[in-house]
């Protein structure tokens, strides 16, 4: 019995190294980009020779990176608040609906994250060039809308599938109609799943970068676009300050999704303790 | 609630029709339910039982026929409309709102203020007998009491008609009974009619006035619980509700209901029975026999014969298992303590019967 014991643990034990070697690859860069910030240098450098954080104090100085974080939080709430309204339905309509041409719905949803974003860059650039929407905040919360359309109706089709449709019966049956049956009892239970929906369609719109980069003009600009442009004309430590800042930003976020997916989950289960 | 119109809780069921694909899930059923009736729609699974309640609640929209509460047409009315209480096979409180927010809302969907709300929601709860139970989350309680909040929750607004879709079947035997009964009080306490699904033909004849007996989407009999288990109409009706022994055999001249028959059995030898429906001559008829009905006296008299082929003890009766004629397959009950032949097994013994307990039907 110890000899396939040992031989397992010895399995387990390559193939946690193998995940924590993939693990430290993949933040390497960022856990890199963190200590160069600090750095009191006029270059970029590794490691940093001293700490300081004037390159922080330069970003909050600076009115045009301040200008361009502000318009991608402006384009992000928009988006995330318009896909997680658009997602929703879309969601509500996939499980409960009765539309023809369920499919072919659904697989438009997917569509934005199939597309080479590349692709889905030029063909709205040419379509809002048309419009006269690139740089304008329209055009970016619409164009941020789509791309973070496909991840609010998985997580929302995925509240609604935990959600026990029973309970709406039993709502109609107390004399709801159809919307006071969603605002009062479907929309309470799957409203973890809607904030988390939001969180990510917005974290997906603050970093978005290829379509961004195509539809800004010189002043409406957003923050990953304004990066790169800072990366073409000075290579300053400032970059590295808000990089830095982003990534945090992104965790907290993800972490936040995560808690409240937890709480959804606890709250599916003591409801599905009431049934037998 | 004494008040309340003598017509207002009558629901009546005219020719539904409800079609799944080329299968009639209801095939033209028509009843009437008195107010303050109870009526239990029992049969087995596939009967139609559940998708007539769930048609007269509004889940479900019937392909012909109509529905009728009080004087009031409902067929197409959607369920959040029809003023009625309903109560599901599994709890369906609302898992984020408290017991008594749970009695409350159909309260609040129907605009009434925050106090008033309050106050009938207690009274509820505590018709239901958990007054103290108002702050906690439905996930605190018991599967009894959760389904006791979901009774609170149907009857909070006085609807005139309770539709009950096998409330019972989640909880366990004795909690069940138990509930039976409670229920059986509270209905016959406030007077609402109550419409009953249940494929457990005890609870049904225990609970219900009168107990409509679905197959097939068929409505086989609708009766009370007496004249089901004592006069069956159809074979189905007699097999499913109790215990029945069944012989096949034919019979050579017609017969109305009542008739005494002769019937010719198939396993040999002849039968002496009632016919329970028209019966027309050389049909294949099949005869049911309350285990109860068939008496076992000692052999050596005249008469038809059987051997023991089992006893088995249970206390309040013992059942015999019997091979009668050509191998035919018997059980006859005798009651404890009645001073009754109690013959064992491989012993031989006669049989016998009241002709009108042997009720022929169309096989």
């Amino acid at each position: 019995m110890s000899r396939p014991h040992r031989h397992n643990r010895a399995g387990r034990m390559a193939l946690n190294a193998a995940a924590y070697a993939v693990t430290v690859f993949l933040l390497l860069p960022t856990l890199i980009i963190a200590p160069m910030s600090v750095g009191p240098e006029r270059l970029l450098s590794f490691p940093p020779k001293g700490f300081s954080l004037r390159w922080y104090a330069e970003y909050f100085q600076d009115s045009d990176w301040i200008r361009a974080t502000l318009f991608s939080a402006e384009a992000g709430v928009i988006a995330a608040v318009c896909a997680t309204v658009i997602g929703t339905m879309l969601a509500l309509a996939l499980v409960r609906g009765r539309l023809p041409g369920k499919g072919i719905v659904e697989l438009l949803v997917i569509g934005p994250v199939i597309v080479p974003h590349i692709a889905l860059a030029v063909a709205m650039f040419l379509v809002f060039e048309q419009l006269r929407l690139t740089g304008s905040l329209l055009g970016f919360a619409m164009a941020h809308t789509v791309l973070a359309l496909p991840f609010v109706v998985f997580t929302v089709l995925a509240a609604l599938y935990r959600f026990d449709a029973e309970l709406e019966r039993a709502a109609l049956s107390c004399g709801a109609g159809a919307f006071r049956t969603f605002r009062y009892v479907t929309l309470p239970l799957i409203a973890p799943g809607l904030v988390s929906a939001a969180l990510f369609a917005f974290i997906i719109s603050f970093d978005e970068a290829v379509v961004s980069f195509f539809i800004s003009d010189l002043d409406r600009k957003t923050l990953p676009r304004k990066m790169f442009e800072d990366i073409d004309f000075n290579i300053s430590p400032t970059l590295a300050a808000v990089a830095t800042m982003l990534t945090a930003l992104t965790i907290v976020a993800l972490l936040l999704g995560y808690a409240l997916k937890r709480s959804m989950e606890r709250r599916a289960r003591a409801a599905a303790d009431t049934g037998p | 609630m004494a008040l309340r119109d003598g017509l207002q809780g009558r629901v009546t069921v005219q020719g539904l029709v409800k079609r799944y694909g080329p299968v009639n899930a209801v095939d033209d059923v028509s009843l009437e339910v008195g107010s303050g009736e109870f009526l239990a729609l029992l049969g087995p699974s596939g009967s139609g039982k559940t998708t007539i309640l769930m048609s007269i609640a509004g889940f479900e929209y019937p392909d012909e026929g109509r529905i009728l509460i009080g004087e009031e047409e409902v067929t197409w009315a959607p369920p959040n409309k029809r003023n009625l209480g309903m109560v599901f096979q599994r709890y369906t409180l609302f898992p984020h709102m408290s017991v008594l927010e749970n009695i409350a809302f159909p309260l609040k969907m129907r605009g009434i203020g925050r106090a008033e709300r309050e106050e009938r929601a207690r009274a509820a709860l505590a018709t239901v007998r958990l007054g103290q139970m108002g702050d906690r989350k439905p996930a605190q309680l018991s599967g009894g009491q959760q389904q006791r909040v979901a009774i609170a929750r149907a009857i909070v607004y006085q609807p005139r008609v309770l539709l009950m879709d096998e409330p019972l079947s989640a909880l366990d035997k004795n909690l069940r009974e138990e509930m039976q009964i409670e229920i059986k009080h509270l209905q016959r306490e406030i007077g609402i009619t109550v419409i009953f699904v249940t494929h457990d033909q005890t609870e049904a004849l225990t609970m219900a006035d009168r107990v409509a007996v679905l197959d097939h989407g068929r409505l086989q009999q609708l009766g009370a619980p007496r004249d089901l288990y004592e006069a069956p109409e159809t074979a189905f009706v007699a097999g499913f509700i109790g215990e029945t022994n069944f012989c096949e055999g034919r019979l050579s001249r017609p017969a109305m209901p009542g008739d005494p028959i002769l019937v010719t059995l198939e396993a040999g030898g002849q039968m002496q029975a009632t016919a329970a429906q028209a019966l027309p001559a050389g049909e294949r008829v099949k005869i049911a026999l309350r285990p109860e009905r068939l008496r076992v006296l000692p052999a050596g008299t005249e008469g038809p014969t059987a051997r023991v082929t089992e006893a088995i003890y249970a206390g309040n009766a013992t059942t015999l298992m019997l091979e009668g004629q050509g191998g035919q397959l018997l059980r006859a009950r005798i009651p404890a303590g009645a001073g009754m032949h109690e013959p064992r097994p491989g012993e031989s013994v006669r049989l016998a019967w009241q002709q009108a307990d042997a009720r022929a039907f169309l096989a």
